[in-house]
């Protein structure tokens, strides 16, 4: 069976053969994987999928891969999380939380991209992959790389702090810090692209590589039941995976796999780098980059690729948008962690934050199920945290010190 | 010889501006519009351009220095 048709333009619609290629040579648009999805109706069933491994490959007929799995066997298949005691607290009746804080093996939804990409990048004949990130990307590619035997070359801009590179440098890639502003190591690391024959999976690759994304969209669908939430809230970065979950649902509607495409979908992102809900709560289909400054640095995207389709799928599925403070997003993930145990990245604590603010705004009506996206782990950046939480209390090693400082305490909270 | 694919974006001030003309006439770049919007107050223009490897990167430095945002055609591919 013929899945796959090539490459199309998603602007003007061009075809192209399958190839590591991300731009469309007439119009510059960018380049998206094309489905015979005749072909794939019929096939793809709800069995079909439940006989697959306990991982994103049991969606492997959805995905751009023709070949043998190369890398990433375990990654995906997340929890989908009852939210019973943060459901109280926002007061709504039907919540979850989808956790891949806890995506294998480097604990961010990177995962699913990159071993989408990195097994293209070997059926393509790559030995060398490549990638420009300040964190779970990183992590990601050089952990996914060394697992495939392939070499990897991580950018990175000079100015980074040491501690961020290291569960990158564990895997032993080549990293090259580049100095200069942002728009300068941005630059370079696109000619970079252009000129290496390497798989640069965010860039040659990209097509391929945004595919994963899919799967956190079907997952969500399968682990209800096959049942669309009536509202999804998703971190927006680049703009590829709220894209990509919207496109996940319509696909199983197209497949039978369920009823209707009927989830609204939502947008979360930082105050201080929201270009994407500006273009939704202003009703504009023009995105103007912005410089970020947020604490949420995994979302810290000011020109982001995939704005528009992130702003058209939002606006398709009846949708909307929500900015956050920084103040709101550490109140969003010591909510999280205090009501349901799950230590969030800041991006996690953006999406928990947009979701209290849409269901206060009535936006999100308390009655419709929600599901919150969690896409990273909170034990990555703990730095963000440390003013701001009371940390212990120090005694000295007698049990009247402990009695003493127990009824302070007791007094402090009663 | 050096060939790049841009994406332009223009603030306000300068959209009424020939900002291409003069890119292609004072640094003797090749330009070549592929797609783009541009509205009253504000516009983007998808680009190539080819030119010497100098030439490319004075006429870069040239429309930074006016306030239009140079990006690759990709956009942010730090993430």
């Amino acid at each position: 069976m013929e899945k796959l048709r090539g490459l199309k333009c998603r602007e003007c619609g061009r075809g192209y053969p399958s190839a590591p290629s991300h731009v469309c040579e007439f119009c510059f648009g960018p380049l998206e994987v094309d489905y015979d999805y005749g072909a794939l109706k019929g096939r793809v069933t709800r069995d079909s999928i439940a006989a697959g491994p306990p991982s994103i490959w049991r969606y492997k007929d959805l995905l751009p891969i023709d070949g043998d799995v190369a890398v990433g066997h375990h990654v995906g298949f997340t929890p989908l999380i009852r939210a019973e005691n943060l459901a109280h607290e926002l007061g709504v009746k039907e919540l979850y939380i989808k956790n891949d804080s806890v995506c294998h093996p480097t604990w961010s939804f990177k995962d699913r991209v990159v071993s989408v990409a990195v097994t293209k990048a070997r059926e393509f004949g790559f030995d060398t992959v490549a990638c420009a990130s300040t964190g779970n990307l990183a992590n990601s590619v050089a952990a996914h790389a060394a697992e495939g035997r392939l070499r990897s070359y991580i950018f990175i801009p000079a100015d980074l702090e040491p501690g961020k590179v290291v569960g990158t440098l564990v895997y032993q890639p080549t990293l090259v810090a580049v100095e200069g502003t942002y728009d300068e190591v941005n630059r370079l690391c696109s000619e970079v692209a252009d000129k290496y024959r390497w798989a640069f999976v965010n860039i040659n690759i990209r097509p391929y590589y945004a595919e994963g994304s899919k799967t956190y969209g079907y997952e969500i669908l399968e682990q209800l039941g096959w049942r669309t939430p009536a509202h999804i809230v998703v971190p927006c970065a680049g703009g590829s995976l709220i894209t990509k979950i919207w496109k996940a649902i319509k696909e199983c509607e197209v497949l039978g796999l369920v009823d209707r495409a009927a989830t609204k979908m939502h947008a979360a992102q930082a105050a201080g780098c929201g270009p994407i809900v500006t273009m939704i709560k202003t009703d504009s289909d023009v995105l103007r980059p912005v410089r970020p400054s947020t604490i949420a640095k995994s979302l810290a995207i000011g020109n982001p690729a995939d704005g528009y389709y992130a702003y058209r799928a939002v606006k398709e599925s009846g949708g909307s948008g929500e900015h956050t403070t920084d103040a709101e997003i550490i109140e969003g993930m010591l909510l999280l962690a205090r009501t349901e145990g799950i230590f969030t990245e800041t991006a996690g604590g953006v999406t928990v934050a947009a979701t209290k603010k849409l269901l206060d705004a009535g936006v999100i009506p308390r009655h419709e199920s929600v599901v919150i996206c969690i896409t990273g782990n909170g034990l990555k950046t703990p730095d963000v945290l440390y003013e701001r939480l009371e940390t212990h209390v120090t005694i000295r090693p007698a049990l009247s010190a402990f009695d003493r400082a127990l009824a302070e305490l007791k007094s402090k909270t009663s | 010889m050096g060939r790049m694919r841009v994406r332009l974006t223009f603030p306000p001030e300068r959209i009424q501006e020939p900002i291409i003309y003069l890119l292609g006439k004072d640094f003797d770049i090749v330009t070549n519009i592929r797609r783009a919007d541009v509205k009253a107050d504000y516009g983007w223009v998808a680009l190539e351009l080819e030119g010497k490897e100098e030439n490319l990167e004075r006429g870069i430095a040239w429309l930074k220095e006016k306030g239009v945002k140079v990006d690759p055609i990709e956009r942010d591919v730090i993430v």
